[in-house]
């Protein structure tokens, strides 16, 4: 198959500039990495580096300037018209006049896919991976805020996307809770498959989450490294309390400071 | 539990205005107290029992006046409010339609209605048309600025997953800004619902011989006191059924707003 040879994604000297002429502001500076398929990859950074331009330049958001963006060999306009990729913001963004089960079913609804409904997942099924059986008659106001979130993951894996783009989905929750959904997150990511491109600001979730973790610079962004994360044990909630957790997310620390040093 | 609450509800909403209920029962024994004791004409003030005997013996003159003058507010309503929804729809999807027109709706605002009506009455005649034209007129602009308001009060978030779901501008106007524009146009449609009553009298004083407006100009020139109140009263009442139905239909189609309680 050819999915083994073709990164998911694939950034190559990406740059990003925002503003005129006169006074433009460089936000991405010659970016380049790749995302095998089905791996999870997550992003930090000092707040300002970028890192939600990056993961929006991927979803065909922001305009770049120089370089290239593929996303399984095609343009990132070409990949959102194919639906080849959801995006899960920080915010829930549900329509509040829809109960949970009529917002996951909003992608179905519109754009080029509307009408499609053979390769779609089951919205009740979908309902259950993300822990919310029974509630799909409830509107979103009342819901809390992780269970929210948990819809907006629903909704973005209704179509089946092989990339789920996640913008610090659980940046706005509290800490048990998005310890919770970071263990549910990583149960998803197993039973579908699907490649994620996950970016935050919390250290510890980058170390628990990623498979790699991509570490950005500020003034502008650029790559500052790409470490591979490995644990000898699976990852448990437990395995935050390990020496070699701490490890991880010490180097991850040193590595941001230079950054917001540089 | 819930069954308990709703028996007791008509009582407990009984208790809440009790305060208001007697307060204007007072006022109006007051009110009759004073014309008796200080012995003042009819045609200067009429007595509340008086005024209540118009009702009574002069329902029919009253009835047959209420009905155009009815007509007239609501066909206003819906073509005043219908125009400010088009052109609010237009004016979100059309920068220059809105740089077009939007100086022309602030500049017919701003003419006083009542230096209107007798152009209206010139160029309409003498029937329904000048009326309902100027009920519209009166509903018109606070809807097209509530409206424009309303339908642009989605979040750049929400249009950004519009965006990624490929979206068409029908689409996102159908599925997203129109729900997301009903408490505002509500909050207009209320104001419009006791505006356009405003606006069919006023219509009817500068040129007819029937409908509320009519009625107090004949019940002013003759001294006709109690039919001039009786005749303010009607008008004042189909301004509060029309308020009424407009907050029950607002209850109806906006459920989501006021469920954040659970």
């Amino acid at each position: 198959m050819e999915s083994g040879i073709i990164p998911a994604i694939s950034v190559d000297g990406l740059s990003v500039r925002f503003g005129e002429l006169s006074n433009r502001i460089t936000a991405l500076e010659n970016v380049t990495f790749n995302v095998p398929e089905g791996s999870f990859i997550t992003m930090v950074g000092p707040s300002g580096c970028g890192k939600s331009t990056l993961l929006k330049a991927i979803a065909d958001l922001v305009a770049y300037d120089e370089g290239t963006i593929k996303v399984f060999g095609r343009s990132p306009e070409e990949a959102r018209l194919a639906r080849d990729f959801s995006f899960v913001f920080q915010e829930s963004t549900l329509l509040p006049w829809r109960t949970a089960i009529e917002n996951i079913i909003l992608p179905l609804e519109v754009g080029s896919h509307s009408g499609n409904v053979e390769s779609h997942a089951e919205p009740q099924d979908l309902l259950e991976l993300v822990g919310l059986a029974g509630r799909g008659e409830a509107l979103p106001n009342e819901l809390s805020g992780g269970m929210q979130q948990r819809v907006s993951i629903a909704r973005a894996l209704v179509c089946r996307p092989r990339v789920l783009l996640m913008d610090e989905p659980f940046g706005a929750l509290d800490e048990i809770t998005r310890d919770k959904l970071n263990q549910e997150l990583l149960r998803i990511w197993k039973e579908t498959g699907t490649t994620i491109v996950f970016v935050t600001h919390s250290v510890p979730e980058a170390a628990y989450l990623g498979q790699k973790c991509l570490v950005l610079s500020r003034n502008p962004g650029r790559v500052l490294e790409f470490p591979v994360i490995e644990y000898s044990t699976p990852r448990k909630p437990a395995i935050r309390d390990t020496f070699e957790f701490v490890q991880v997310t010490s180097k991850l620390r040193s590595l941001l400071e230079c950054a917001d040093q540089a | 539990m819930k069954k308990q609450s709703t028996d007791h509800n008509w009582l407990k909403g009984l208790k809440k205005h009790l305060p208001a209920i007697t307060t204007v029962f007072g006022l109006l024994v007051m009110w009759q107290l004073i014309v008796s004791v200080f012995n003042i004409p009819t045609y200067i003030a009429p007595s509340p029992v008086q005024v209540a005997m118009v009702f009574v013996e002069k329902g029919d003159i009253l009835w047959i006046n209420f009905l155009p003058t009815f007509f007239e507010a609501l066909s206003g309503f819906i073509l005043g409010n219908s125009v400010a929804v088009f052109l609010a729809i237009c004016f979100v999807h059309n920068r220059l339609a809105e740089r077009a027109f939007y100086p022309i709706a602030v500049f017919i605002n701003t003419i006083p209605i009542i230096a209107i009506a007798p152009i209206l009455v010139l160029i309409l005649g003498n029937g329904y048309a000048p009326k309902i034209v100027i009920a519209a007129l009166i509903c018109f602009f606070p809807t097209l600025v509530n409206m424009v308001r309303g339908l642009n009060a989605v979040s750049p978030q929400m249009l950004d997953l519009m965006h990624v779901l490929s979206a068409t501008k029908p689409e996102i106007l159908l599925k997203i800004r129109i729900q997301s524009s009903l408490p505002f146009l509500f909050a207009a449609l209320k104001i419009a619902s006791t505006t356009s009553v405003i606006g069919a009298i006023v219509g009817e004083w500068i040129g007819s011989n029937y409908g509320l407006g009519a009625l107090i100009i004949e019940a002013t020139y003759n001294f006709r006191s109690p039919m001039l109140y009786a005749t303010v009263i009607t008008g004042a009442s189909l301004a509060v059924i029309g308020f009424t139905l407009t907050s029950i239909a607002e209850h109806h189609f906006i459920k989501w707003k006021s469920g954040s309680v659970s």
